[in-house]
């Protein structure tokens, strides 16, 4: 028996007539994470079919950028994975400048490494945090917070904002570190190990934790590669992908940390994979603090597309304060490249990659975002197939999707 | 191996498919005719010295307003990169105007499913023999593909679903739903008689 609430749309009601039924997970259900929508075919409490439905955030990005020049589409990559802006801006930056051959200064490089890294531990630390809230712990949730706090604190003091950035730009940086924020960050760095064991106390070998974890969401590192999973998912599988290392971008081809692989690819190695993460991260932010040089914080063949920090005093006729710039450096010095390029860099959630096409306008012609979030959820009906529903919500979890990164 | 090299080679292998290669920002590119791209996405998978194991990235691309001489209408890229051997090579597949339509790489990368649909929702491109061609992104009644360069940014009308969810608001309106966010259109309890 079913009843019809909108074109093509029927809510099925358990007839009693068999065990096969079908249930609607979402769009507003608090463990997708956002607006995902799960339509599920079961068998008793098995998984036969999974679909996921996604688009309920869809905003028109990719459309939006090919009518925004490139300096003013860099805030909308802070709304792609909102939780993790400050890497989806650096992924951003990274890429317009390899496509209009810009160069950025050391010690910009430098930042944008650390506030990437400090975006990635915030980034697994509300993952964390949301994860084993989901599947019954609620301690960690609080404690996850916590620390999580004291980044945002540390953002804010930077740049003001606490989630969406736009801190790095195309070239550099918006503004300078602080002593105070260096200072601040390298206390935060002192009592984090510490932080990071606490978790794993709390978690790391609890019953109940490992068996809604071991063995649950399994996934080969060759169906993981198929599947086109990255980051932490594709690790957790064994095998070695991590942008980082394989293409460095900034100051990563500087600074020295290892990629923790997992083995096993169920829930428990993925999840293996991002508390080493974390631990690399500290890692590479210490060393960008210990090695950061003195110097410009933005390059001299872009420093037009680098917001100024104060409006121009005298704005002239006809113009716009912070558009001048991106006009005069098309007449000027024609920066602007024909061509294509795809750069992608390493976000918490994994690939997050970038193809352009420059026609050599001050607006892409074409601006693809390849989101891992997208190709996750994608992924997800291979993965909890024949599993069970309640290990759905892990299977959710572990995969590690932001929405408005998957819709765009 | 050089990223001109493997295009080179697939030159080579394909002579009749390959049109031109190029290099840009030191990334190799080949421009394919679209008939045999199963097989050439596949050669580049298998064969022992490339295997380029990894699908990054797949676009569709819209040439209508495009400067540059003899570009077919639509384009379907596809971004490789061999995770083994970390070399990296971009395809672009011509498709025509009319019916633009082109195989489908399921059966090589199960993850190219979405990323298919994608494009086919955005540019109404077809993939031949894909699985489930649906669009992913917006309603299944959505009109247009608004990717398209003759699309316009604000769009060209109003979502069909958009009467049937402004009904379901006035239903849910009965009880007590108000959209101006009063509290909840609750009348004040009537006073006792003294």
């Amino acid at each position: 028996m079913t009843r019809p609430i909108a074109k093509n749309m029927e809510i099925p009601v358990a007839d009693g007539e068999g065990e096969r039924y079908s249930l609607r997970m979402g769009p507003q259900h608090p463990a997708t994470h956002g607006v995902l929508r799960v339509d599920l075919e079961l068998d008793g409490e098995t998984i036969v079919a999974c679909t996921p439905q996604v688009g309920y955030l869809h905003r028109g990005f990719e459309k939006l950028a090919e009518n925004k020049t490139y300096a003013q589409t860099l805030i909308l990559t802070d709304r792609l994975d909102y939780i993790a802006a400050m890497a989806n801006n650096v992924g951003y930056c990274v890429a317009v400048e390899r496509l209009l051959g810009i160069s950025v200064p050391l010690r910009a490089q430098y930042i944008r490494t650390m506030v990437a890294e400090m975006s990635r531990i915030c980034s697994h630390l509300l993952w964390l945090a949301t994860h084993a809230l989901d599947i019954g712990a609620m301690t960690v949730f609080l404690y996850c917070f916590r620390e999580r706090e004291i980044l945002l604190d540390l953002f804010e003091e930077l740049c003001g904002a606490r989630l969406t950035f736009s801190y790095p730009r195309i070239g550099g940086v918006r503004q300078d570190v602080t002593v105070r924020f260096i200072d601040e960050l390298q206390r935060f760095l002192d009592i984090f190990p510490s932080r990071i064991e606490e978790y794993e106390t709390l978690i790391d070998t609890n019953r109940i934790w490992l068996k809604r974890t071991v063995g649950i969401g399994k996934v080969t590192g060759e169906e993981a590669l198929a599947l086109g999973l990255t980051g932490a998912c594709l690790r957790g599988s064994g095998v070695d992908y991590d942008l980082r290392k394989h293409q460095p971008y900034d100051a990563y081809g500087l600074v020295d940390f290892e990629v923790p692989l997992g083995s096993d690819g169920d829930i428990y190695a993925r999840y293996r994979c991002r508390m080493e993460e974390m631990h690399q991260s500290e890692r590479i932010i210490q060393q960008c603090i210990d090695q950061l040089p003195p110097g410009p914080i933005f390059g001299p063949d872009a420093p037009d597309l680098v917001m100024p920090n104060k409006a121009p005093a005298r704005i002239e006729a006809g113009t716009n304060a912070y558009g001048t710039g991106l006009i005069k450096l098309i007449r000027d010095r024609n920066l602007y490249l024909t061509g294509d390029v795809y750069v992608a860099t390493e976000v918490p959630k994994g690939e997050l990659g970038f193809y352009f096409i420059s026609d050599g306008n001050n607006r892409p012609y074409r601006m693809h975002i390849r989101s891992p979030s997208f190709i996750h959820i994608g992924a997800l009906a291979a993965i909890a197939k024949g599993e069970l529903i309640a290990d759905l919500i892990a299977n959710i979890g572990s995969l590690d999707v932001v929405l408005g990164e998957s819709d765009r | 191996m050089e990223s001109m090299a493997i295009a080179d080679r697939l030159r080579a292998e394909f002579p009749d498919e390959i049109l031109h290669s190029y290099l840009n920002q030191g990334q190799a590119a080949a421009v394919v005719r679209p008939g045999r791209i199963v097989d050439i996405l596949r050669w580049l998978r298998t064969t022992e010295t490339i295997r380029m194991d990894h699908l990054r990235a797949l676009c569709g691309v819209d040439n209508a307003r495009r400067r540059e001489p003899g570009l077919s209408r639509f384009e379907v890229v596809y971004n490789l990169y061999s995770i083994p051997l970390r070399h990296e090579i971009r395809v672009r597949a011509e498709v025509g105007d009319k019916d633009p339509a082109i195989d489908s790489v399921v059966e090589l990368w199960p993850g190219a499913n979405w990323l298919e649909r994608e494009t086919f929702d955005l540019f109404g491109i077809h993939f031949n023999n894909h699985p489930d061609l649906r669009r992913v992104l917006l309603p299944d009644d959505w009109v247009g593909h608004p990717l398209r360069k003759d699309y316009p940014l604000k769009g060209k009308e109003e979502w069909a679903g958009m009467t049937e969810l402004l009904a379901k608001v006035r239903e849910l309106d009965r009880f007590g739903f108000d959209p101006d966010g009063h509290a909840h259109g609750q009348t004040a309890p009537e006073e006792d008689e003294p």
